[in-house]
């Protein structure tokens, strides 16, 4: 029901669409001169429900050269995308077992999303809208990555080698930075004194952001997943400094060291606009900044139970184990005869 | 000789009553007003935590061997005078056989070993900290253990849409009391490590009432028709973690369950 509801929402929001790029090209520096809803401490008032579904991806695709699409090749391209989100599955066929996406409103057409963003890229420096060439450590890293995962084998041979989002550990929703996912790209904003959490709907992550002096900052020895995350208001924006990662999550490639800061700022209504700019030297040759805008969703957020119901990892093991089995046996067969 | 006794009698009684009504005024002291927030209503923010033994079993138990024999006496219970009212727990009969096999198979059933959602109400009492995020339409309660997190919907309310570990909380301020109903639970998580559970008809009402600037009174209502025969309640304080830059801290604790849940299932395992 919740998915017709969003479905709903979307085509409210629809109606009300803001024009063409605006969105993403509003510079926090420059604020719309309008008045923006306050909370009653006076904070520029975030909260609400948000979603960052978008179809514009983080690097601009390799043979497009523009930095936006006309709104016909957006369309098309939106069209095409919700098809085959539609279309995953053929009846009769074994990828008909997966449910299909648009049943459940699982696919972005479907569910609210940011409209009429006509960006190529959510890069948006440096300019060629993708990420800034790797540094000889940035390469030997993700070379050492690359042999490690081949080191410690396929994705069936032990739950420690699969994606981390599929062992329900931390999805790409929680960043930071927050990117948006295939489905259920859903945030909650609350303000309380001294304090702004963004829940993330995938796998219940609360980012509680202190303001100011409100929290000390952690210790440089300590890391962890999510980082440590200190706010504070420039203007009307909320800049959010994150730095202490763990490095067990990192972002296309980067290293613990990453630093990110996000801005998000209320453009309307209906609007967050929401900026990241990733300072990792180790990395890249560049920091680089991308923005991808939050349009109002429509509550509530649903309890994301990821580890409790995670059949799949189960599932998928036990279906490898199986495999290994009858190979096995298959191979003991052969050999006694 | 009556009446001369008897005037300095009632002053003497009357002395007495005095006294005593102060020690009865000092015995109900004039209930705490908590600081307020933007909205007038009491400020429940910081970061809490329960400090009692109730995770280990919510009645009244000895010390005991723990479960885990490499684990020595890290792993022993932690004795503790429980924290239910009027005890026993009003188990029905075929619950409290069945609260008896929970407590035998604890070691594989308890959904804390594995890192799952801890429900209500023991989230409120496991041994970490959870933090009161409070705005004026929702009241978040973030939990440091596996990451889980309560909305209180003080707006916008509406019937549980599907039933869920950490159920679906509607709030209201009775006085200075947060009145927390919270309904559609799953039949998963459990009150303790002792085994003691619930089924998907668990109705939780918990009050929260600060006391001072840093302790709160909790209490929770248990209702259950499938599980108890009548509704009880638990009853506990909680304190403000006055540590210096006391903070919530990441517990994502499925990294430390894989190997146990799915262990056995690894390419070349015994």
């Amino acid at each position: 029901m919740r998915y017709r509801a969003l479905a709903f929402g979307a085509a409210l929001a629809a109606v009300a669409v803001m024009a063409g790029h605006t969105v993403a090209g509003q510079s926090p520096a420059a604020p719309a001169k309008k008045a923006i809803p306050r909370t009653p401490d006076g904070q520029p008032d975030l909260q609400g429900y948000w979603t960052n579904s978008t179809y514009v991806p983080l690097e601009r695709p390799d043979k497009v050269t523009k930095a936006l699409y006309t709104e016909a090749e957006f369309a098309a391209l939106v069209k095409d995308a919700a098809s085959r989100e539609a279309e995953q599955t053929e009846p009769g066929t074994v990828a008909d077992v997966h449910y299909d996406f648009s049943q459940f409103g699982l696919d972005r057409s479907q569910s609210a999303f940011v409209k009429n963003d006509l960006r190529t890229s959510m890069i948006v420096e440096p300019a060629t809208g993708r990420m800034p060439p790797l540094t000889e450590e940035g390469k030997k890293r993700a070379a050492d990555r690359a042999a490690e995962r081949r080191r410690a084998g396929a994705t069936t041979d032990a739950v420690q080698n699969m994606p981390i989002g599929t062992r329900c550990l931390i999805m790409a929703g929680s960043g930071p930075p927050m990117m948006n996912a295939g489905y259920n790209s859903n945030y909650q904003i609350v303000q309380s004194p001294g304090y702004v959490t963004i829940l993330v709907e995938m796998i219940h992550d609360a980012r509680i952001i202190p303001i100011g002096d409100k929290q000390a900052a952690l210790p440089a020895g300590m890391t962890q997943w999510m980082g440590d995350s200190r706010g504070h208001w420039d203007g009307d924006t909320l800049v959010i400094e994150t730095t202490n990662l763990n490095g067990k999550n990192p972002f296309r490639g980067s290293s613990e060291k990453m630093k990110v800061t996000e801005r998000l700022w209320r453009v309307d209504a209906n609007t967050l606009g929401y900026k990241f700019t990733i300072d990792d030297p180790g990395t890249w040759t560049q920091p680089w900044t991308a923005e991808a805008p939050m349009t109002k969703s429509v509550g509530p957020i649903f309890e994301h139970a990821c580890h409790e119901g995670n059949y799949g990892v189960r599932n998928t093991l036990a279906g490898a184990r199986l495999e290994d089995r009858k190979a096995a046996e298959a191979a003991a067969k052969k050999t006694s005869n | 000789m009556h009446i001369r006794f008897r005037a300095p009698a009632l002053a003497v009684a009357g002395a007495l009553a005095v006294v005593f009504g102060v020690i009865v005024s000092a015995g109900q002291a004039a209930p705490y007003r908590a600081p307020r927030g933007p909205d007038g209503k009491p400020n429940l923010n910081g970061i809490w935590q329960a400090l009692n033994e109730a995770d280990w079993d919510i009645e009244g138990h000895s010390a005991g061997p723990g479960r885990v024999m490499a684990l020595g006496a890290e792993d022993a219970v932690i004795p503790g005078l429980g924290v239910v009212e009027r005890g026993p727990l009003p188990y029905l009969p075929a619950a409290a056989a069945k609260k008896k096999a929970n407590f035998e198979k604890r070691l594989t059933l308890d959904p804390e070993i594995k890192c799952y959602l801890p429900g209500v109400p023991r989230a409120m009492y496991l041994p970490q900290p959870f933090q009161i995020l409070q705005s004026q339409k929702h009241i978040m309660m973030a939990f440091q253990y596996a990451g889980a997190v309560r909305t209180i919907y003080m707006a916008d309310q509406t019937p549980a849409p599907a039933d869920s570990w950490m159920g679906w909380s509607n709030g209201k301020w009775e006085g200075d009391t947060l009145v927390i109903d919270t309904t559609g639970f799953n039949d998963l998580s459990w009150f303790d490590r002792a085994g003691n559970f619930h089924s998907d008809e668990l109705h939780v009402v918990e009050r929260i009432t600060a006391t001072g600037p840093d302790h709160l009174s909790y209490e929770a209502t248990i209702e259950d028709k499938k599980v108890f025969s009548r509704p009880w309640k638990m009853s506990m304080p909680l304190y403000r973690r006055k540590d210096k830059g006391a903070r919530l801290l990441e517990f994502r604790c499925v990294e430390f369950v894989e190997d146990l849940i799915y262990g056995a299932l690894r390419k070349g395992a015994r």
